[in-house]
């Protein structure tokens, strides 16, 4: 039953509507702008006679003929040998999601069942390392990295990834494990099982989504990293978002910085495909600890 | 949980924190205490036939042998804390001496790099987190509102400012707002200066940063209030309808009391993530007029050739401390719900 105060066309529901409109356009143009703009050359993406031109493509016209030009991406990908860095980057991430997942479920599920004050304590700790920039720890690890003569490679810069991402990890697998009842592992080892083995046979099947959730975001975190790879690789084993960044430093010449446009879409585009698949998953992610306390 | 079996389910998670994050800040102390050694001079006499010259070099051989038994360089104490690159007492010290009012002491202290790093750090933090809490409830509200069917690709679009990589995002700003990019070449039309650039001034370059931070973090603030919006009792809506109440008067009266637990725990991780600003800076080239915190540090250790370890230590030493100022509140909230849950 509508009220007369629902039916009437309230001010106050046009002016929120319009902001989520205008939110909708701040948030979403960028991306949109520079994906056409990432088919133009350079003379038309920063066209400083008219905007206009870039929608066109009047110099994209002259200079190759048709108005969209996959130039950029080819002088990306083949030219600056892009493609490696994204190698690279597929690396980093696979392994980091994977090792981060494996220790910080045994962490996490041990964390959740423990209920001394000690479990209290690594979670506190790990709160505090969880606020740490990751300069500022990037700074202790170069001199002895160094030393020891493993700067550079890419076993490091995991390592390290798995292990800035493990207080974030456990804390979410922490909640997640509270909330599957206690009786379940508890029932199985009164049947006999040790508790990996109840781990193995009853937590493991019952886990996924909990550590489908937070894979997401250890997936982000590494993908989106700029702080430790950039400091921790050698050139030659860049991973896609430092070598964006080293394409800025060399790219004065005509062109070359629609390059780096090339390469912001490309490494843009998994990122859609992610919240495009997992929004679901990455809402609930991000809610957690917020909602429930 | 038996302490044994404890024990085993959190050794490897436990070693990688102690090993990469624990060490590496004690690690960073150690360096803040030490400084690059000095250079090793020779001097040598020549003597030609208009009599003896001396020559002083330095001896790079020696220096490099000097580095290698000893890397961290040698024991400086805290000398590096105080020294003019950071908390620059002497320095502070003259400015207060010379200067009459505080708006001029102001100015002389926010010239010295940490204070001027320190001080945009704070002013984006402190800036950005209001904006983002207002306008993130603002927004949800507003989605809330809207019918099903548009929600879920309403929040997919909202999400993506946020789950782009940092450095990316400020890029695709970044272009824009360039003096020939779209909006930078619009302003110029607009204003009829094609000298305007965002990038010449530093007030510009501070809104500019601050712009896409707000930008950059609304969808989070966004999502949690928008996930607080569902769980808002309808009786008591109801029964503030039956009371009279109007829509704004319900946002003020119920929705927002039911959210305030949310509103504590959004704006202390946005205090926390806006303090470690540091990819914006890189992306927007914007280091002549706005620098933070952890940008001087990453500038300090891309030194060519010659990364100074100890400033970067010392640099990095303060911001933990701060982290840790900032992280206190969400400690003992922490704290508080745990003996909450176990009671």
């Amino acid at each position: 039953m509508a009220t007369k105060s629902q039916l009437r066309v309230n001010p106050l529901a046009i002016i929120s509507t319009a902001l989520v409109g205008l939110w909708l356009l701040i948030a979403a143009f960028p991306f949109i702008w520079t994906l056409w703009g990432s088919f133009k050359v350079q003379g038309d993406f920063f066209s400083k006679a008219d905007w206009q031109n870039a929608l066109y493509g009047v110099h994209t016209v002259k200079e190759t003929g048709s108005a969209f030009t996959g130039s950029a991406y080819y002088g990306a990908w083949v030219q600056e040998e892009y493609y490696h860095a994204a190698i690279n980057t597929g690396i980093v991430v696979f392994f980091t999601v994977i090792i981060s997942l494996t220790i910080g479920t045994l962490g996490g599920y041990a964390l959740a069942r423990s209920g001394k004050r000690y479990a209290f304590w690594i979670l506190m700790a790990a709160l505090v390392f969880r606020a740490m920039p990751h300069i500022t720890l990037v700074s202790g690890y170069l001199l002895p990295f160094f030393e020891w003569n493993i700067w550079g490679i890419l076993p490091t810069t995991i390592i390290v990834l798995v292990a800035i991402n493990q207080p974030f990890t456990l804390w979410m697998l922490h909640s997640f494990f509270l909330n599957v009842p206690r009786e379940m592992d508890e029932s199985a080892m009164v049947d006999g099982c040790t508790r990996f083995q109840a781990f193995r046979y009853v937590i493991i099947p019952v886990m996924w989504p909990g550590v489908i959730t937070t894979g997401l975001f250890s997936f982000l975190l590494a993908y989106n990293d700029f702080a430790v790879t950039s400091m921790l690789l050698s050139e030659q084993n860049e991973t896609m978002i430092p070598k964006i960044a080293s394409f800025l430093g060399t790219t004065q010449i005509e062109g070359n910085v629609m390059f780096a446009v090339a390469a912001v879409v490309s490494a843009t585009v998994p990122l859609f495909m992610l919240v495009l698949f997992f929004q679901r998953q990455i809402v609930s992610g991000l809610t957690t600890g917020a909602v429930k306390g | 949980m038996q302490h044994r079996v404890f024990f085993w389910f959190t050794l490897p998670t436990l070693t990688a924190m102690v090993l990469f994050i624990a060490l590496p800040i004690v690690s960073v102390f150690v360096q803040s205490l030490h400084i690059d050694h000095e250079r090793v001079i020779v001097i040598s006499e020549s003597c030609g036939p208009f009599g003896c010259t001396q020559t002083t070099s330095v001896d790079t051989e020696a220096n490099k042998k000097l580095r290698e038994e000893k890397p961290l360089g040698r024991y400086n104490g805290l000398a590096t804390y105080t020294n003019r690159s950071h908390l620059a007492f002497k320095e502070i010290g003259i400015a207060w001496s010379s200067t009459k009012n505080w708006s001029q002491f102001f100015s002389k202290a926010l010239n010295l790099p940490f204070y001027k790093a320190l001080a945009f750090t704070l002013t984006y933090t402190l800036v950005v987190t209001p904006f983002v809490l207002v306008l993130g409830l603002a927004i949800a509200v507003g989605v809330n509102n809207l019918s099903n069917r548009i929600k879920g690709p309403t929040i997919f679009v909202s999400l993506l400012p946020m789950m782009v990589t940092p450095l990316v995002g400020s890029l695709i700003l970044f272009w824009m707002v360039d003096g020939d990019g779209i909006i930078g070449a619009t302003l110029q039309l607009l204003f009829d200066d094609s000298s305007l650039s965002l990038k010449a001034s530093p007030t510009l370059t501070w809104m500019m940063l601050i712009v896409y931070g707000i930008w950059h973090i609304l969808p989070f603030s966004f999502i949690v209030f928008y996930a607080g919006l569902q769980t808002v009792p309808s009786e008591t809506l109801e029964a503030a309808m039956i009371d009279g109440a109007s829509k704004w008067q319900r946002v003020i009266y119920v929705i927002v009391p039911h959210l305030m637990p949310l509103v504590v725990f959004v704006t202390l991780i946005l205090l926390m993530d806006n303090f470690r600003v540091f990819e914006p800076i890189v992306g927007f080239s914007a280091e002549a007029h706005a620098q933070s915190l952890s940008w001087i540090i990453f500038k300090d250790l891309r030194e060519s050739a010659n990364p100074l370890y100890g400033s970067a230590g010392a640099t990095s030493m303060m911001t933990i401390i701060g982290v840790a100022i900032l992280l206190t509140p969400v400690l003992i909230r922490t704290k508080r719900d745990f003996k909450q849950r176990s009671v």
